[in-house]
């Protein structure tokens, strides 16, 4: 039986590493990674929260799954959104889409 | 009296008519325009002249008309009002004023032909004249301040007639800036007058008013500075002289016969309020007067330019008829007799006959200066066998003024000196001294004309020349005036005869019958004549032997009063020294750099503030998640710690 | 007609010509449009005017006349609410006079005439509906859309430094504004919050109750203050000398002939008639600030040397006398402030037609650069002579009757402080005579010095019209003050007998009574 809590620890990790990505990569495809690993943790203690605490409901697995549809779907935007990025500025560092601000 | 309407209607449409269509008319039309509605006016002024004192007396004096009075513009419990008020004063100014304007309109035709603006000049002429009008029949005191500032406009209008020349320029701004600094007194004068009587009309009504309350006092005498600054009493005189740059005819009409003498008037006015509440402030009048009346002198014995000399005796002449006003003291021992107020009846005689010749003086000066070119004595001398007319009406207007009896202001000067004497011998002494120096240099002023050393190469070159008929037939119709006045007044005094001035003017409205204090007119005549003696020792001849010595002798003292005693440069010095660069300028830099500055300073603030806080609107979204994320541990934190 | 439309009308011609300007293709068509709407204008407030004698003839005797109400946003008690009495008749006219002239004034302006015409208009629907209405929301609205224009007025066709200047005028003018807001919150709570009816709240009907005094005191300040910076109250006029010099001619017209009395009458009718007890107990302060203004402009007008700071100085002296005889507080002096209103309006768009005019031929306002155009362009020079001397109050013309009457109302007040502020005011008839002669004898008259400014013309047919309509105005009104005057009185004495009626009678916290 594995406890809870290696996962917990697992899906932590993942968590923060995605955030630390966040924060401080400079390349938008890097970010988007960073983005798809919060994500993934978020799932992760979904379903593991409905597997150990409320085995008989199925809620948990059921918002993974939109949780994976949606990622998917935002990580299509977003390709979307860098490749025309990279056509426009031939670069996709973060620091060079300051134009939007203004 | 309905028609006097007219007598201000008629010069107010000329003034629009020349004003506005001026450009249009010939030279001829537009002068003819002036002076026919200006001659309308006189006949008009005469005839109520004529009605007015041949209408039976009430109770021993004329009765006063209004003939028009309505409401112009209300004020509260107050109301200004305008109209026409008719009464022995104000009859007699009709007929100075349009007598004198009529003269200056005819002279005028001679005296400005050819000149650019001619049209320009008779409309100013005609505004004048209405409004000096508009003022000596004022029903209440604040139409007559109306017209006040209406006869300053004008007399700034016509200084400035020659608008290209400086000197014009800042004669006129100086004589209205001036008479407007003593006019914001007469203002204040007329604010506490309308409060504290409950009206601003000339019919008193003392129930309203607290007796003995120095209110009244006080605003006659702000009202007095209003009046000396506009008639030229030191030391607000000095604008007068300056005055002289404007055409001469004009000096001989505003700045020697009428608007100077508006102070005078409007004391006159006054005159029951001063009698009755201020009698103790009247004294201040006197010493105004006294002290004006010998400085002026004093500085006309030493002027070069006959104009300026002219001036400075018009303020010495004009001080004379303000020291007759104040020594009228009803209850004043020497004077309790019914002509206490003797003083008011010379003093107006005066403004009458002194109006006559002294705009004949101003005319002639203007005649000369036509004919040489110049204001300065330097260029004159000798004139008296190319000017016979001038030279003769000249003389007589200089005997006149002079009180040499038998010419008119003998009458009036010494019934004003008779005055002086029952007031304070001290008085009566200066006066007759300072009569004795307008003696003086009127023929110091006479002889460098017409006698004295002739500026030949000047003559060689231009020979000078009698002026045309219209300028010389007002010079003979005022010495006519001059000259019969004097003698049937002179002849009167002595004779003890009725009807003459007395008669009509008065301080209380009844008859009085002139006649001379023996002693006083020898004296005075016996001085005027010394003193012309004095004048023809010294200038008549070729060479002025005694007059060089005396310069040689005393240069200070006439350098000091050619600079008629500095006090010009101490107004200069008042005005651009300490209200420019002390007080104005001063100003506007605080304004520019303190005030605006403060604004300024807040626009920059909010503007570096701004710039300091829009760091925090990166717009990089990582700084945001940052944010946010530290943002969630704080409070991950504070739940799980606190 | 209808009342409502009657009133409503001077809001709906600048919306049909604004319609109009859009629609204009050409520059003729422009003009055509402006000239037929501000006649039209004109003649409405002429005919309003004798409407509104003919009913007072008629027997009528209430405050407003005409008055109409539609509802608008009754959750907030906001009704567009129209009503005149004989202080906005007066200042109607007066717009549509100065809107008229105005026109003609900017004849041959250039380039986008016709957008510079559609603020021009925009401008001036604001002036006049906040005239017309007597509902504070309204009133405010109005007041804002009159402000706005100028930003783009100045910006846009301006000369100078006119970015800065306008920014200046719209920021301070803003910032007053936002301080005006909190006063007629202040106000609209303190009545109890049932209605924003001026009437209303004043009679203390209509749901309103009265306002505390303490609560008075806090919002008499702001609101005053908000309006006053419009009415170039000291120290709040600052944004008048550079924003009346970087102006077009016919903005600074409008603005000084008719945006600066918006400042004036706003804080007779808002500030004063709704919070008597505070005008009363705080007057004082209020009273040494504008006396300060009458006197501080003359003297900082004696020493500039651009004609366009001369002028704006002198309007915040002429101004400041405005507000200083609406404090002054009694009816008399209100009616003069109201003649003051009027007066000031006529000459000094007078004054900005001529130096538009003038600047426009010489390119320069500068007076040391500037002399002898009398003799170049004598019309232009003669009209700035009267112009002047209707500034200096000579008889006759606008400005002497309305002085007059401020001072001899002012001097009704009985306690020394008021008397010594009147005197202290009437100094500046002097101060206005130096600054005015010093001008006049500057650039008009003398030698010719500038070779180029020989071959200058005089004013075109246009200018001459706008011109001569200007000063046969400011003749009228200072020849024959009496209806005027009337018509006023008709109008302030309500107010000020209001005022008057409130429970303080002398102010307790001035410390120079």
């Amino acid at each position: 039986m594995i406890h809870i809590e290696y996962i917990l620890i697992i899906s932590a990790v993942m968590m923060f590493a995605g955030i630390y990505g966040f924060l401080t990569r400079r390349s938008t495809l890097a970010i988007l990674l960073s983005i798809e690993l919060m994500l993934n943790s978020a799932d992760i203690n979904f379903a593991v929260f409905n597997r150990m605490l409320f085995p008989e409901g199925h809620e948990g697995y059921l918002f993974s799954l939109f949780t994976i549809a949606i990622a998917a779907a935002e990580s299509a935007v977003a390709i979307a959104i860098m490749i025309n990025l990279y056509r426009m500025f031939t670069s996709i560092g973060v620091e060079k889409l300051k134009n939007m601000k203004w | 009296m309905e028609y006097t309407l007219f007598i201000l209607l008629l010069p107010f449409l000329s003034f629009l008519l020349l004003g506005v269509w001026g450009k249009w008319l010939s030279h001829k039309v537009a002068g003819l325009i002036g002076t026919l509605s200006l001659a309308a006016v006189t006949v008009l002024s005469y005839m109520t002249a004529w009605t007015y004192f041949t209408a039976d007396r009430v109770g021993g004096i004329y009765e006063t008309l209004v003939p028009y009075n309505f409401e112009w513009l209300p004020m509260g419990s107050l109301h200004f009002d305008m109209g026409i008020m008719l009464d022995p004063i104000s009859v007699m100014m009709l007929i100075v004023i349009s007598t004198v304007s009529l003269m200056v309109h005819i002279y005028s035709f001679g005296y400005m032909h050819g000149e650019r603006g001619f049209q320009r000049y008779y409309a100013f002429l005609s505004l004048f004249t209405m409004s000096m009008l508009g003022l000596v029949v004022a029903t209440n005191i604040f139409q007559m301040y109306l017209f006040w500032e209406l006869v300053g406009v004008s007399s700034y209008l016509l200084i400035g007639f020659y608008f290209t020349t400086p000197a014009a320029i800042a004669a006129s701004k100086k004589a209205f800036i001036v008479t407007r600094f003593a006019d914001m007194f007469f203002l204040v004068g007329i604010l506490i007058y309308g409060y504290y009587c409950k009206s601003f009309g000339f019919d008193f009504d003392a129930a309203g008013f607290a007796e003995g309350s120095f209110m009244l006092p006080t605003a006659l005498v702000l009202m007095f500075i209003g009046g000396a600054g506009k008639s030229a009493m030191f030391p607000l005189h000095i604008w007068l002289p300056d005055a002289m740059e404007g055409p001469t005819p004009v000096s001989a009409l505003i700045h020697a016969a009428t608007m100077v003498v508006a102070g005078v008037y409007q004391i006159a006015r006054l005159f029951p309020l001063w009698i009755q509440y201020a009698p103790e402030s009247l004294s201040i009048v006197v010493w105004v007067g006294a002290f004006t009346a010998f400085y002026a002198a004093a500085v006309a014995c030493a002027q070069s330019d006959i104009k300026r000399v002219l001036a400075f005796s018009t303020i010495s002449q004009i001080a004379f008829m303000m020291v007759a006003l104040g020594v009228c003291m009803p209850g004043h021992e020497a004077v309790i007799d019914a002509h206490g107020s003797l003083g008011y009846m010379a003093s107006m005689f005066h403004l009458f006959t002194h109006a006559m010749f002294k705009a004949c003086l101003f005319l002639g000066a203007g005649c000369i200066i036509h004919a040489v070119h110049s204001n300065e004595m330097s260029a004159m001398g000798g004139l008296r066998k190319y000017m016979p007319i001038t030279h003769i009406t000249f003389l007589i207007s200089c005997l006149a003024i002079a009180g040499i009896p038998f010419f008119s202001g003998f009458s009036s000067k010494d019934e004003i000196i008779t005055a002086c004497f029952n007031y304070s011998p001290v008085v009566g002494w200066w006066m007759t001294g300072v009569a004795a120096m307008t003696a003086f240099y009127m023929f110091r002023l006479y002889f460098g004309i017409f006698w004295g050393t002739e500026n030949k190469e000047l003559h060689a070159h231009h020979t000078p020349h009698e002026a045309p008929l219209t300028m010389t037939l007002p010079l003979i119709v005022l010495t006519v005036i001059t000259v019969g006045v004097g003698v049937y007044t002179t002849l009167g005094g002595f004779l003890e005869w009725g009807g003459s001035f007395g008669s009509f003017v008065t301080a209380n409205g009844e008859d009085y019958t002139i006649h001379f204090e023996k002693q006083v007119a020898i004296t005075s005549t016996v001085m005027a004549i010394l003193a012309i003696a004095l004048a023809t020792y010294i200038y008549k001849g070729e060479k002025q032997p005694v007059a060089d010595r005396m310069y040689a002798a005393f240069p200070r003292l006439h350098r000091w009063a050619y600079k008629r005693f500095y006090m010009d440069e101490v107004y200069q010095f008042i005005t651009h020294r300490i209200i420019f660069a002390r007080v104005s300028k001063p100003i506007a830099w605080f304004d520019r750099h303190i005030v605006d500055g403060f604004f300024d300073f807040l626009a920059w603030g909010t503007h570096s503030l701004s710039y300091q806080i829009r760091n925090l609107q990166s717009g990089s979204v990582q700084q945001y998640a940052l944010v946010f994320f530290l943002g969630i541990l704080l409070v991950v934190f504070s739940v799980l710690f606190f | 007609m209808s009342n409502l439309l009657l009133l409503s009308i001077f809001v709906l011609i600048p919306l049909v010509m604004l319609l109009g300007l859009w629609a204009a293709r050409t520059l003729n068509q422009v003009r055509g449009v402006m000239v037929a709407g501000s006649t039209a204008l004109l003649i409405h407030a002429v005919y309003l005017t004798f409407a509104f004698l003919a009913a007072r003839e008629g027997g009528n005797t209430d405050v407003m006349l005409f008055h109409d109400c539609v509802e608008w946003f009754p959750a907030l008690h906001i009704n567009y609410e129209v009503g005149v009495d004989g202080i906005s008749v007066v200042m109607l006219l007066l717009s549509a006079v100065i809107v008229f002239t105005g026109t003609f004034a900017s004849w041959k302006l250039q380039p986008l005439t016709k957008e510079y015409f559609l603020w021009f208009t925009l401008l001036s629907m604001g002036v006049f509906g906040f005239f017309i209405t007597i509902d504070m929301f309204a009133m405010f609205m109005f007041y804002e859309i009159a402000l706005i224009p100028m930003y783009l007025l100045i910006g846009v066709w301006g000369s100078g430094r006119k970015e800065y200047s306008a920014m200046k005028l719209t920021l301070m003018l803003m910032g007053g504004s936002a301080f005006l807001m909190m006063g007629i919150f202040g106000i609209f709570f303190g009545a109890g919050g049932n209605t924003m009816n001026i009437l209303h709240i004043a009679n203390h009907t209509g749901g309103a109750t009265a306002i505390p005094l303490a609560q008075q005191c806090i919002w008499f300040p702001m609101a005053f203050v908000g309006f006053g910076v419009l009415g170039a109250l000291f120290p709040f006029h600052t944004w008048s000398p550079d924003g009346h010099a970087s102006a077009p001619t016919a903005v600074s017209m409008l603005h000084a002939g008719v945006l600066m009395k918006l400042g004036g009458y706003g804080c007779f009718r808002i500030a004063m008639y709704l919070l008597p007890d505070a005008a009363q107990e705080l007057g004082w302060i209020f009273l040494i600030l504008t006396g300060i203004s009458v006197v501080y402009g003359a003297f900082s007008a004696c020493v500039q040397t651009d004609l366009k700071y001369i002028n704006a100085y002198s309007s915040v002296s002429h101004c400041g006398l405005v507000l200083f005889a609406i404090l002054m507080l009694t009816k008399t002096s209100c009616t003069g402030a109201v003649l003051q209103m009027l007066s000031h309006g006529l000459m000094t768009a007078l004054f900005f037609a001529l130096i538009g005019m003038i600047y426009g031929r010489t390119h320069t306002r500068d007076i040391r650069e500037l002399s002898g155009l009398m003799r170049i362009m004598p019309f232009l020079a003669v009209c700035y002579v009267i112009a002047g001397l209707a500034n200096l109050g000579l008889p006759g013309l606008s400005g002497f009757v309305a002085e007059m009457t401020i001072f001899v109302g002012s001097f009704e007040n009985t306690d020394t402080f008021h008397r010594v502020l009147t005197i202290a005011a009437c100094t500046s008839i002097v101060i206005t005579a130096v600054y005015i002669l010093r001008l006049v004898g500057k650039i008009l008259y003398g030698t010719c010095t500038n070779k180029h400014h020989l071959e200058l013309t005089d004013a075109t047919w246009d200018e001459r019209f706008a011109v001569i309509c200007l000063i046969l105005a400011v003749a009228g009104l200072g020849m024959a003050p009496l209806w005027v005057s009337n018509v006023i009185t008709d109008g302030v004495a309500p107010i000020v007998d209001h005022i008057q009626a409130a429970a303080h009678h002398v102010s307790t916290c001035n410390p120079f009574m």
